[in-house]
């Protein structure tokens, strides 16, 4: 029983992090059907704001109190950050491309490239002004009234907002730099985000331990989720993605800005990712490839679980969590100990992790062989086939 | 200056444009008679850029103390070294290419470089085809020896053999059951083959091993793997990479394998460098073998310290992989010195007997193109650096493990012709 809830809760906390990862690229690439290979690096940008954010906490004196509950404040940050850089990925890059997903595909790995030797080449301070300067020159228009934005005077506003989101972002950046010294030089050495101390070590229960950060990536992985399920069912906003995502066109025709829904779903989906940035910082180290370790992980519990279908997305990360303990932690070999010979000893060469990812792998193909369109596939005529 | 390089490099990068050359030292007065060039081969992009950048500024700097001192005098003319430093990139086919730069087109008489076990399988057949000198400054698992390949780092018999020792026999765990951890690729794989063999002969059991494919953060499965195989704690040995440290130990520490809780880990490949990045309070009371730490307290230990703090930054550290890699500049120098030559041959054979008053105490270059050197215990405290524990007195090199059931009575012998890289002892 004890060996079961064990499995069980390991296979749960390997599922959560692969879910947490995928679930910005369900609703990227399952919604939108864009592939997007920089959806790694918009994690890594999480989890670098999870670490500035830490930073931050620890060095200004009015905030460190408040220290013990950076994580929760990092999870806004990172996803507005990835939201942020994601939506201009999509205004400057990915816009020109749909309906191509080859180009999409070499254009988005191109993007995590840049981005990965930026966080490398640029002072983190600079970076961190350089997104603000974003953030702000993006998104006040939205709250410019419309009759001010049109013709030569709704231009000079729009120069004047970006003007005014640029100086802030400089400003950021020098702050920045002068409060954390180790904001102020850039360095591609990985860095390291401590958990605070409430979130280290485990919980004792029924001669179990378990880990405090898998229990909060599980808690993050299930707000996150039930967050997109509410705002995809019961949102106007949601209704709308869900129109376009089935019949582009024809949500056209009845007045829905596909363009807007494009905009925030793209940005949904990234900030998402950002989240996912924060809970696998909590677990490793933080660094320019941290994202490129999670993206085939994520493109692979899209694909098992049908392509465009959550619950899929959200099955296919927990069955592939519970295999890995199962087969890698050589699980069967306690359960059932005296197993025939050549049985014992094939499961036995699984038993390693390495070993287990290939065993993982075969099987996703096989199941694939036989559902090649994942566990739910999408029902119904698509306007793409 | 310093910042705009570093953007140019970045830039350099992302274009692809991945040569980037630099050469330094011009400012430093002093008369020479003519100039020698050395190559310095490092990835200075990519995932090995955070630790091989630390040889490229160790090297440099011992480059610029020896300018500073005169140069290198062969034959009564006195040479500054001027370098010309290549990116490896974190890409072993890349290592080659650049190699094959540097000996043909640059016609440099000696190349400083590597890191991973990778990068020099890659670059061996370079060096030895066109019979030029690679200087090799990494701890690695031996089981090579190259007519063409100076090895200064150390071998199994210089770090993990002592430290399995040490562990099985007077540490808190001793006569503890041992479970062997790694990332999936050659070093760890034959080091915990040697450990293997090793534990066995001392009496104790090995009671698990597992790998981690490279890249791959997720412990989880070999966290509940250890503590089935060890429920009441044991000897957990380490050679996983980088990155992957962090991951694991963020991770053991969470689910309750501390050394409050009986379990230590023996660490090959954390210095004080990683040491910082993991954090302390992750790693404190377990366990690191090198043949250089910084907490030495010796003159020399601490003048090198000193003296990188003041070239690169206080916040910088020194650590094994940097001594080793100061000392192949110093050795190099020695043997053109003494060879009167900076030809390939003459300085081969110049080399062997060379001494050298390192940071770490007295290095003897062998005949087997590895050092012997001093191996050094330490556990790791608050401070984030090592208190030493023990120090063996000046190890041999075993280019072949005698451990090892592959190269058991095996040796090497550059000096004499009829033994070479592999002869039955």
């Amino acid at each position: 029983m004890q060996l079961i809830l064990e499995s069980l809760f390991n296979g749960v906390a390997i599922g959560s992090v692969l879910l947490v990862a995928a679930l910005g690229l369900a609703i990227v690439f399952g919604l939108m059907g864009v592939i997007n290979l920089a959806h790694g690096e918009l994690m890594m940008l999480g989890a670098y704001s999870t670490y500035i954010t830490q930073l931050i906490f620890k060095q200004v004196s009015f905030l460190k109190p408040f220290y013990d509950s950076y994580v929760i404040v990092a999870i806004g940050i990172a996803f507005l950050v990835s939201g942020t850089v994601g939506i201009l990925l999509e205004r400057t890059v990915i816009r020109r491309l749909y309906g191509s997903p080859l180009e999409t595909l070499l254009a988005t790995w191109g993007v995590s490239l840049i981005l990965q030797q930026f966080v490398r080449s640029v002072p983190l301070a600079y970076a961190s002004g350089l997104v603000i300067a974003l953030f702000f020159g993006l998104f006040t228009p939205l709250f410019i009234s419309d009759d001010l934005l049109h013709g030569a005077k709704g231009k000079l506003i729009r120069a004047c907002t970006w003007g005014f989101s640029a100086l802030l972002g400089v400003a950021t950046g020098g702050v920045l730099s002068s409060l954390v010294s180790k904001l102020s030089r850039a360095s591609a050495r990985n860095v390291d985000v401590t958990a605070p101390s409430w979130m280290r070590g485990g919980i004792d229960f029924v001669g179990i331990t378990f880990p405090k950060t898998r229990l909060l990536i599980i808690l993050i992985t299930l707000i996150s989720v039930l967050v997109v399920i509410f705002f995809l069912d019961k949102t106007a906003w949601g209704m709308r993605i869900r129109a376009v995502t089935q019949n582009r066109p024809m949500s056209d025709c009845l007045g829905i800005s596909t363009e807007t829904v494009d905009i925030i779903t793209f940005g949904i989906g990234s900030g998402l990712a950002g989240v996912a940035g924060v809970a696998v910082s909590l677990l490793g180290s933080v660094g320019p490839n941290v994202g490129g370790n999670y993206i085939v992980g994520c493109f692979m519990v899209v694909v098992l679980g049908g392509v465009g279908n959550l619950l899929g997305t959200i099955l296919a990360s927990f069955s592939i969590g519970i295999m890995t303990d199962l087969i890698g932690a050589g699980r069967l070999l306690t359960i059932w100990p005296d197993m025939p010979s050549p049985l014992y000893s094939t499961i036995d060469f699984f038993a390693t992790t390495s070993m287990a990812r290939v065993m993982i792998f075969a099987l996703i193909v096989i199941f694939l062989q036989f559902k090649p369109t994942g566990m739910f596939p999408q029902k119904g005529r698509m306007v793409e086939s | 200056m310093k910042l705009s390089k570093r953007i140019f490099a970045g830039l350099a990068t992302a274009s692809l444009a991945v040569t980037v050359t630099a050469c330094g030292g011009s400012d430093s007065s002093g008369n020479f008679d003519d100039t020698v060039t050395v190559g310095i081969l490092h990835s200075l992009s990519g995932t090995m850029a955070i630790s091989e950048s630390t040889l490229v500024d160790t090297e440099k700097m011992a480059i610029e103390e020896i300018n500073a001192a005169g140069g290198v005098t062969v034959d009564g003319k006195s040479y500054k070294i001027e370098y010309i430093v290549e990116d490896g990139a974190s890409d072993w086919p890349t290592f080659a290419e650049k190699s094959k730069k540097l000996i043909d087109q640059d016609g440099v008489p000696v190349v400083f470089g590597g890191w991973t076990s990778a990068s020099r399988k890659a670059m061996l057949p370079v060096y030895e085809s066109k019979d030029a000198f690679l200087y090799y400054p990494i701890q690695y698992e031996a089981q090579e020896c190259s007519n063409n390949i100076f090895y200064t780092g150390a071998t199994p018999n210089q770090q993990s053999e002592p430290a399995t020792d040490f562990m099985y026999k007077r540490s808190p765990a001793a006569g503890g059951d041992f479970f062997l951890v790694g990332s999936d690729y050659v070093f760890p794989r034959t080091s915990n083959t040697i450990t293997k063999a090793q534990v066995k002969q001392l009496g104790g059991k090995v009671v698990g091993e597992d790998y981690l494919p490279l890249g791959n953060t997720e412990v989880a499965p070999i966290i509940s793997k250890i503590k089935v195989a060890l429920p009441d704690g044991g000897i957990i040995v380490n050679t996983l990479n980088g990155d992957q440290n962090v991951a694991f130990f963020k991770q053991i520490q969470d689910a309750g394998i501390t050394p409050s809780n009986g379990y230590y880990v023996m660490n090959y490949s954390i210095a004080e460098e990683e040491i910082s990045t993991i954090g302390p309070e992750f790693l404190e009371g377990h366990y690191g073998a090198w043949n250089y730490m910084m907490s030495i307290d010796t003159p020399a230990s601490k003048k090198f310290a000193k003296s990188f703090k003041k070239r690169w930054g206080s916040d910088r550290v020194v650590a094994d992989p940097q001594e080793s890699a100061y000392n192949m500049v110093y050795l190099w120098k020695q043997a053109v010195e003494d060879a009167g030559t900076f030809d390939d041959n003459a300085v081969r054979e110049a080399l062997v007997g060379q001494t050298f008053d390192a940071p770490q105490g007295p290095v003897e270059v062998m005949a087997n193109h590895h050092l012997s050197q001093t191996v050094r215990i330490g556990e790791i405290n608050s401070e984030g650096g090592f208190t030493i524990l023990e120090e063996t007195g000046v190890v041999e090199p075993q280019a072949w493990n005698q451990k090892h059931p592959s190269s058991k009575g095996y040796a090497c012998d550059w000096t004499d012709p009829k033994k070479g890289e592999k002869y039955r002892m």
